[in-house]
């Protein structure tokens, strides 16, 4: 990619997170290589796993979102992400139709729980500690949630997707993917 | 009944399925008549049922259990001995079917949709059954039951628990009122049966004279019936036995639609003199009456005209001794499905099979019937045509408009005085008809059905004619008190329960609608939904393969434009809302942990707005 | 039929099709190796038009105002596949409104179905995400069915994964037509419409299906499924890893007139 001018221009406010996801997508993100010194001439990350940082700081640029939102703390890390960026991504399978983890929704999750739970003898005993983020009746994708700007689809998208991606982003422009770079697996 | 395994029962259904088997030939033709009265004797179709159909019409099983799963009214599920279905039309839901249901239900101890334990009685509900201006209606083992009311709901809750069979049931339960409130051209008529077969020359002249007429199809779509009997009559007939049919198209389903039921109870001569007038143009020696299941209750009588008509020589060989003027005409019941009224549909379930709708080209004209040239017609058209065969083209023509000749029957039903059939001439203001039909404080008119027109106050200065409002027939009035979100939410679910499945857009894209109608009412409305919306009417009108699906987003689309209030005060915001109810995501676990702490629900505000505005019109819940 | 004229020509996005009398538009442009998308239509079999993806417009017309400006009236929309190609047509497939359009349709069976596709042996070479990925959908935009579908293993060879099912009808009318068995039917109407096999106990284990069936290789997406071959292909040397789904139209081309 040719240089952009990180000198004039500030370096763009991103944040990134995990919800019911693998973080797969986030290993594909480090995936492309030498080009995180160039992304990170653009690009300063704010709450993230790869910062440790645990908030939102108010005014982020890019959130970028991996995995579905399978429980209620998945919701208000969304909503975190909702009212603190300006623009939301999300990236990966499971973030776009729920994934992996929705393949669960075809049954009651009450009777996952009860089968899970069950200990011999002693009947049923699901945790109920109130620190215990309480599961969703189905995994949901993010859109389902809170308004999504732009989907990087892929399980994960490879290091050249998401380069792609983020460079026409960053440079202002529609982020779009061609042939070879769209992949929903 | 319960699925019984002993060998009387046995017995019995292998008896029942023979000779319902043998009296249709065994031919798979008629699988959906032989379905039907296998129905009638077994109460339902069980898997065993359906294997023994198939062998015994030597069709492959999967083809006959398609069929049956196609059709509302055939069941692979034991629904009880007694199965009540309430239309479920909006007008019936204002008149208080919802209320009557739910005391009914209560009474019987039943949720909608379920069997009581002791497989006496099923409660559900059923699109319109064509009784809007005597409703509520239910249908009791497909029988109708009008004007029901508190007291009705009680007493045919008594009877069912008293096991009383339907056959012993007061009478006047099962009266259907014609309610003709204004008479013109056809329901004035003072004909005799064969007077229109007698005044016949020969078949170019009656063709002329219909061509003269202007005669337009009453069934909706407005093809001139002239051309139509034309391009039949110069069709050639293939395979080895050559034939040309006419079909009447008795299907009438579209919701708050009467008139067919009317002119059948009615005017039956009349229709089937219009089949004789046709069958003499097109050369066709056989005709049939496609008569939507709901009205089963007319076939025994609609027979007995026929037998009449044949012992008077209007129906049969030599023809009021016509040489070579044979015809004759068999009634085929259908099964509740709106979509056998497109009349592709309607050929395909009169074949026996889904009624899944064709690719057009072929037209019916050329490739209909068992792939012979057909006329399909709507029952007002062919009635019609008898009147223009007996009196001429310029006694019809007179009356009406320049581009529509003759007189057009409606079907008024909602909050009006009077509802009931009208016929007017061609070219009468939506205003003059609610003056007549006593309805004050009008909001709007859903004219010609769900798949119609919503007309606002101002536009009833607007003529019902085909170069104006075109309609098949339906008039449905709604006053200031009514709710127009609510109407288009009840049209927009008959039309994702009658969609055939067959393409993408409609299969998929009325489910979408509903589900984001049912959003908005239950106050997770947002702008980004109206959005959806507009969306999913665009895909349905442009891709959809039939009118059920280009017109299913009209009543919705129309509603947008014309009440958008109605709308906007149901939106939690202006922009976005969640897909589903949050808090409700988390029920189950709150069940199954116990837990009712702050941490196990979302204390988001947008569940403030529950119920929106005015839902007394049975806005379902 | 035979190929005595070539003579009849219609007009695609503007560029001149030739066809024979009697072939629908999609047949004569593939023939041309002019990509029309589609999902329902097999080059094998005779079109019957329900998955809409190849919708087109047919005959728009520009008009000239009064005041001078030009406005579009825009021309029937119709099913390529089972419309007939007529000289002299001119029928608009390339155009942002019908891109969109088919985004909506594709979007419209990702939601109906269950379309996992990481875990999908289908996936790399179906027709449904190779289309999507084609058109450039990112997302399947409405909320998600999560229909509860059955998945049948029940035959020794082959899975039926229903999930996935698009009803297209391809397998019910090779087995119907091509194989004579008649394993599959449609039951339901609606949104509750379902493949259903030609069985009483209604599983696939139970008819006379076997692996070899046209049926068992027409599916274009992951339902019928052959046993043990699952994930053969590598990634990256899948169908549309290789090429897109709209290179070599040609590929599409009827083979025969009709069956
Ligand atoms: C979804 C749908 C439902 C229809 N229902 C009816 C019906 O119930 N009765 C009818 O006569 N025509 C109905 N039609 C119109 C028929 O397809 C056909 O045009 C008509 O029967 C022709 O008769 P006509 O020329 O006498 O009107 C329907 C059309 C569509 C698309
Ligand atoms: S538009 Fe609807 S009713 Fe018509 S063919 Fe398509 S799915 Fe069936
Ligand atoms: S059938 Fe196609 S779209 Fe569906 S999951 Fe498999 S690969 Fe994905
Ligand atoms: S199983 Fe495959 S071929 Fe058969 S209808 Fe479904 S998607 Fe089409
Ligand atoms: S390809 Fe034409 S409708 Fe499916």
């Amino acid at each position: 990619m040719n240089a952009a001018a990180p000198a004039v221009k500030p370096k763009l406010l991103v944040a990134t997170t995990s919800l019911a996801g693998c973080f797969g997508c986030h290993m594909s993100l480090l995936d492309i290589d030498e080009r995180l010194l160039d992304l990170i001439d653009l690009v300063a990350f704010d709450r993230s796993p790869i910062t440790d940082i645990k908030h939102c700081s108010p005014h982020c640029d890019v959130g970028i979102i991996e995995g579905g939102v399978c429980n209620a703390e998945n919701v208000h890390v969304l909503h975190e992400f909702r009212k603190n960026c300006k623009i939301l991504i999300a990236i990966g399978a499971c973030a776009i139709n729920g994934g992996l983890p929705a393949q669960r929704n075809s049954l009651d999750i009450g009777d996952i729980l009860a089968a899970v739970y069950a200990l011999p003898g002693r009947g049923v005993q699901v945790p109920n500690d109130p620190e215990i983020p309480l599961l969703l009746n189905a995994v949901h994708p993010l859109h389902e949630v809170v308004k999504i700007d732009y989907f990087l689809p892929g399980c994960p998208p490879s290091g050249d997707a998401i380069w792609k991606f983020l460079t026409d982003l960053l440079a202002g422009r529609t982020p779009s993917l061609g042939h070879g770079l769209i992949h929903y697996d | 009944m319960p699925p019984v395994h002993s060998d009387a029962a046995e017995t019995r259904q292998s008896d029942v399925i023979a000779t319902v088997l043998a009296r249709y030939r065994h031919d798979p033709v008629y699988l959906m008549q032989i379905l039907r009265e296998v129905q009638e004797e077994l109460d339902w179709l069980s898997p065993s049922t359906l294997t023994a159909i198939a062998a015994g019409t030597r069709l492959p099983r999967a083809r006959v259990e398609g069929v049956a799963g196609f059709y509302h009214f055939f069941h692979q599920r034991p629904l009880g001995r007694y199965r009540v279905l309430w239309s479920d039309n909006i007008i019936e839901q204002m008149a208080g079917s919802g209320d009557l249901m739910g005391r009914m239900c209560k009474k019987l101890w039943l949720k909608p949709g379920e069997v009581s334990p002791d497989q006496l009685v099923s409660v559900d509900t059923t699109s319109c059954t064509g009784m809007s201006d005597q409703g509520p209606a239910i249908l009791v083992n497909a029988l109708p039951v009008t004007h029901m009311t508190s007291e009705r709901v009680d007493q045919v809750v008594a009877l069912i628990r008293q096991k009383t069979p339907v056959s012993e049931w007061p009478a006047d339960f099962f009266k259907v009122d014609d309610n003709i409130r204004r008479r013109d051209l056809l329901l004035g008529n003072q004909m005799a049966p064969g007077d229109a077969l007698r005044a016949m020359t020969d078949p170019q002249s009656v063709l002329d004279a219909i061509k003269a007429s202007g005669l337009r199809g009453r069934g909706g779509a407005g093809f001139s019936t002239g051309q139509k009997w034309d391009f039949c009559r110069n069709a050639v007939g293939s395979g080895e036995n050559p034939q040309h049919y006419v079909v009447c198209n008795a299907d009438e389903g579209e919701p708050g639609t009467f008139k067919d039921r009317v002119l059948l109870s009615s005017f039956a001569d009349l229709v089937f003199e219009g089949m004789t007038v046709a069958a003499y143009v097109v050369g066709a020696r056989k005709g049939f009456v496609y008569l939507r299941g709901e009205y089963r209750y007319l076939l025994g009588p609609l027979n007995a005209v026929l037998e009449k008509r044949r012992q008077s020589q209007l129906l049969g060989k030599s023809i009021q001794g016509r040489m070579g003027f044979d015809f004759d005409i068999e009634i085929h019941l259908g099964a509740g499905a709106y979509i056998c009224g497109e009349e592709t549909a309607l050929l395909e379930s009169l074949e026996g099979k889904r009624g899944v709708p064709r690719k057009r080209p072929p037209f019916p004209v050329t490739e209909g019937f068992l792939g012979q040239p057909t006329a399909v017609n709507n029952v007002e058209t062919l009635a019609a045509a008898a009147l223009i065969a007996a009196k001429g083209a310029d006694w019809y023509k007179a009356v009406g408009t320049v581009k529509s000749a003759g007189t057009k029957l409606l079907s008024v039903s909602g909050d009006c005085q009077w509802p009931g059939i009208y016929e007017y001439p061609y070219g009468v203001t939506v205003a003059q008809v609610l003056a007549d039909c006593g309805a004050r404080n009008t909001q709007a008119c859903q004219i010609a059905g769900a798949s119609g027109l919503c007309v606002a106050p101002d536009e009833f200065g607007r003529r019902l004619a085909f170069e104006d409002i075109p309609t098949g027939g339906s008039f449905m009035v709604f006053d200031n008190s009514r709710d127009m979100f609510a109407v288009a939410h009840n049209f927009a679910h008959f039309f994702a329960n009658e969609s055939c499945g067959f393409c993408t857009p409609c299969r998929v894209g009325t489910s979408l609608l509903c589900n984001a109608l049912d959003k908005i009412r239950d106050g997770h409305g947002g702008e980004y939904d109206i959005n959806d919306i507009w969306r999913i009417i665009r895909t349905l009108r442009t891709a959809s393969h039939c009118g059920l699906g280009q017109t299913a987003g009209n009543c919705v689309a129309d509603s947008l434009q014309k009440f958008r209030p109605s709308f906007e005060l149901r939106l939690n915001s202006r922009d976005f809302e969640p897909a589903f109810d949050l808090d409700q995501a988390l029920s189950r676990m709150r069940d199954v942990t116990g837990r009712d702490d702050p941490g196990a629900h979302f204390h988001l505000d947008h569940r403030k707005s529950k119920q929106g505005i005015g839902t007394k019109l049975g806005d379902p819940a | 039929m035979s190929d005595t004229q070539e003579t009849n020509c219609f007009f695609l996005d503007d560029e001149a099709i030739p066809f024979t009398p009697g072939q629908t538009i999609i047949q004569a442009a593939l023939t041309a190796g002019k990509y029309i998308p589609h999902l329902c239509y097999h080059p094998e079999f005779k079109p019957h038009g329900s998955c809409k993806l190849c919708t087109v417009r047919i005959d728009s017309r520009t008009i000239a105002t009064e005041d001078g400006q030009t406005i579009k009236i825009p021309g029937r929309a119709a099913a390529s596949c089972t419309t007939p190609a007529q000289a002299g047509q001119h029928v608009e497939s390339n155009i942002p409104e019908l891109l969109d359009l088919r985004r909506t349709l594709i979007q419209m069976l990702l939601v109906e179905g269950n379309h996992f596709c990481p875990s999908c042996e289908k996936s790399g070479s179906c027709l449904l995400q190779g289309l999507a990925y084609a058109l450039g959908v990112m997302n399947p935009h409405f909320p998600q069915y999560f229909s509860k579908r059955e998945v049948d293993a029940s035959h020794p060879d082959i899975l039926l994964d229903l999930n996935r099912c698009i009803l297209c009808e391809l397998c019910i009318r090779a087995s119907a037509e091509v194989d004579k068995k008649h394993v599959f039917s449609l039951s339901g109407r609606g949104h509750s419409k379902h493949l259903i096999c030609n069985a009483e106990s209604g599983k696939l284990g139970d008819t006379n299906f076997s692996a070899t069936d046209k049926a068992a290789n027409v599916c274009p997406v992951g339902v019928i499924l052959h046993k043990r071959h699952g994930f053969e292909t590598p990634y990256g040397q899948r169908r549309f890893d290789q090429n897109p789904i709209n290179a070599h139209a040609e590929q599409y081309a009827p083979v025969k007139e009709q069956v």
